[in-house]
């Protein structure tokens, strides 16, 4: 039972995400910009955004060190976010942070919740729900107090 | 004289094992393997019955009343300091504070002793392993007085170069702040080499025990050590309650710490005296139940052949250090001569998380991150470590989970 747990977590898709992640970089000309920290494990991530005038994710892109999860996390973030209008990318994350948690998700589109299915093993891991949300966190406070 | 068999032979850790009701549960269905005592240690059930049945026949404030309970609670009290001082070999009992902790004893010392001689230039060395508490404490007297903190490395293999640490010792420097186990390396440093050495140019030495005195026997009269921390947790003990060991001839020039009940002589409107050491360090109700489960567990360990125990320990060690080497995809940092029972590593394309998470699932508790010892992580280049730490009451079927659930991670993360 534990193992079906622990495959869960580490799916190939995460294990390809943290292996090969996408957007991975930094931004030239990011109008927006923040740096996550979690102190607990020593994970950091940089998340780049350009917002275009109406405030859609025009271009995303970040860097970072730390677990699997996280990795993943922010890989497969910087993925969907792309082209989403600032609305769109607040629903997204809100769902998402519900699914880590194990709450009710159903608000999500249905492509989404099948996309971030995948994350959605990380609810039986309280502890590492963290690893999971930094770059949403980031990404957020990138919109809310990062312009460069 | 004997033989290093005969001497594991006189400890049975098994035997050892049995005290602590806690190994014997399960994690996720799986016998729990503890191999994170460095953080926290777990306690036998002599500590625990012991604070038990002090709260439920004995209990009372301490040093307050002149009823019947008062007296008994006072008694156990101030026999738990006598059980410290004995258990450190200090000269008096009255060299022996009662802190929260190993933080707070530090904090302390850095409050007490050291800020009202801090001049701005003043220096302070410390070496890069320091854990957090040992590092923070100083980090407060360079921001708040100008003081240089000065860094003394370790070599690759994780051991402290004397030479290094003696060539930091000018003739500004105010103390001598140094592990005396490293948290993450394990490495032992060489307590009575560097006290010398920092005496013979004047200078103080605060020793930070808090993994030290668990795993060997401390004397810090012989070390001459100026001050010594012990916590009281790592050692078997409760939490809450630790103990600062500090010289006589500093104790009585000290500044008091918290203010409040306890650490006066005479409180009048416009002025104030302070009781002596060490009740002048002691401010308010105490953790009088911790206090009487520390000198419980302080028996306890030294009911033990303690020569015994860590010969046990290093054979332990030993064998887990062999175990690990079959693992070319594992890099284990620090492999200093004489270390101490932890271990901490890095595995190729395993995060330390995912690591911990996995062995978790296997009933295996390893520490993973930092270790507070960020300074340390940066000498190594490495984010986080892995970390396994031994106490008396593992044995080789732990290491052997160890090694099945580090064989396990690795087939599904990579």
């Amino acid at each position: 039972m534990t193992d079906s747990a622990l495959r869960e977590l580490y799916q190939e898709v995460i294990l390809d995400h943290s292996r090969h992640p996408r957007h991975y970089g930094t931004l030239d000309h990011a109008s927006h910009k923040a740096e996550g920290y979690n102190p607990l494990c020593g994970d950091k991530v940089t998340v780049y955004l350009k917002l275009d005038a109406d405030g859609r994710v025009g271009d995303i892109a970040f860097e970072g060190k730390g677990c699997a999860i996280s990795q993943a996390s922010a890989s497969m973030m910087t993925d969907m976010l792309k082209g989403r209008t600032g609305e769109e990318a607040e629903k997204l994350m809100q769902g998402f942070l519900h699914l880590v948690k194990g709450e009710d998700a159903s608000d999500l589109p249905e492509d989404d919740r099948e996309r971030l299915e995948v994350m959605g093993g990380i609810s039986e891991f309280p502890m590492r729900v963290k690893c999971a949300t930094l770059a949403w966190h980031t990404y957020k406070n990138a919109v809310e107090e990062g312009a460069t | 004289m004997n033989a290093p068999q005969t001497i594991a032979a006189s400890f049975d850790a098994e035997k050892a094992r049995a005290d602590f009701e806690i190994l014997s549960r399960t994690v996720y269905g799986k016998p729990l393997v503890y191999l994170d005592s460095g953080a926290s240690a777990q306690k036998p059930r002599v500590v625990l019955d012991t604070m038990r049945d002090f709260a439920q026949s004995e209990y009372a404030n301490v040093h307050r009343g002149v009823h019947f309970l008062s007296a008994a609670a006072t008694d156990r009290y101030e026999a738990a300091r006598r059980t410290v001082q004995v258990f450190l070999n200090a000269a008096r009992e009255d060299e022996i504070i009662f802190t929260k902790g190993g933080t707070e004893a530090i904090n302390l010392v850095s409050y007490s002793y050291l800020a009202p001689l801090i001049q701005p230039g003043d220096e302070i060395v410390l070496t890069v392993m320091e854990h957090h508490s040992n590092i923070v404490p100083w980090h407060f007297l360079r921001e708040r007085a100008g003081a240089v903190l000065k860094w003394v490395d370790v070599r690759d293999d994780g051991s402290l170069d004397i030479e290094a640490l003696d060539a930091a010792i000018t003739s500004r420097t105010k103390l001598v702040a140094v592990t005396h186990m490293s948290n993450v390396l394990g490495t032992v440093t060489p307590l009575k080499d560097i006290i010398t050495r920092a005496h013979a140019k004047g200078v103080p030495v605060l020793a930070d025990g808090c993994q030290g005195a668990v795993h060997e026997k401390v004397d810090v009269q012989a070390l001459d050590v100026d001050f010594y921390v012990v916590t009281g947790h790592k050692l078997y003990g409760p939490t809450g309650i630790g103990a600062l060991y500090a010289k006589r001839q500093h104790l009585k020039g000290m500044r008091p710490f918290n203010g409040g009940g306890e650490m006066i002589r005479e409180v009048m409107k416009d002025r104030i005296t302070y009781a002596d050491a060490p009740a002048r360090f002691e401010a308010g109700t105490p953790p009088i139940i911790e206090t009487v489960g520390l000198a419980t567990a302080l028996d306890y360990l030294s009911g033990f052949d303690r020569a015994a125990v860590a010969a046990y320990e290093h054979d332990l060690l030993t064998y887990a250090r062999e175990q690990l080497r079959q693992f070319n995809w594992l890099r284990v940092i620090g492999d200093a001569p004489g270390k101490g029972a932890i271990i901490s590593f890095e595995a190729d394309g395993m995060h330390a998380h995912d690591l911990a998470t996995i062995l978790d699932r296997e009933g295996v508790a390893v520490r993973a991150g930092h270790h507070c010892a960020q300074v340390l992580m940066e000498r190594f280049n490495v984010a986080s470590t892995s970390r396994a730490s031994f106490a008396l009451y593992n044995t080789r079927a732990d290491v052997d989970a160890l090694v099945a659930g580090l064989s396990k991670a690795r087939g599904i993360l990579t």
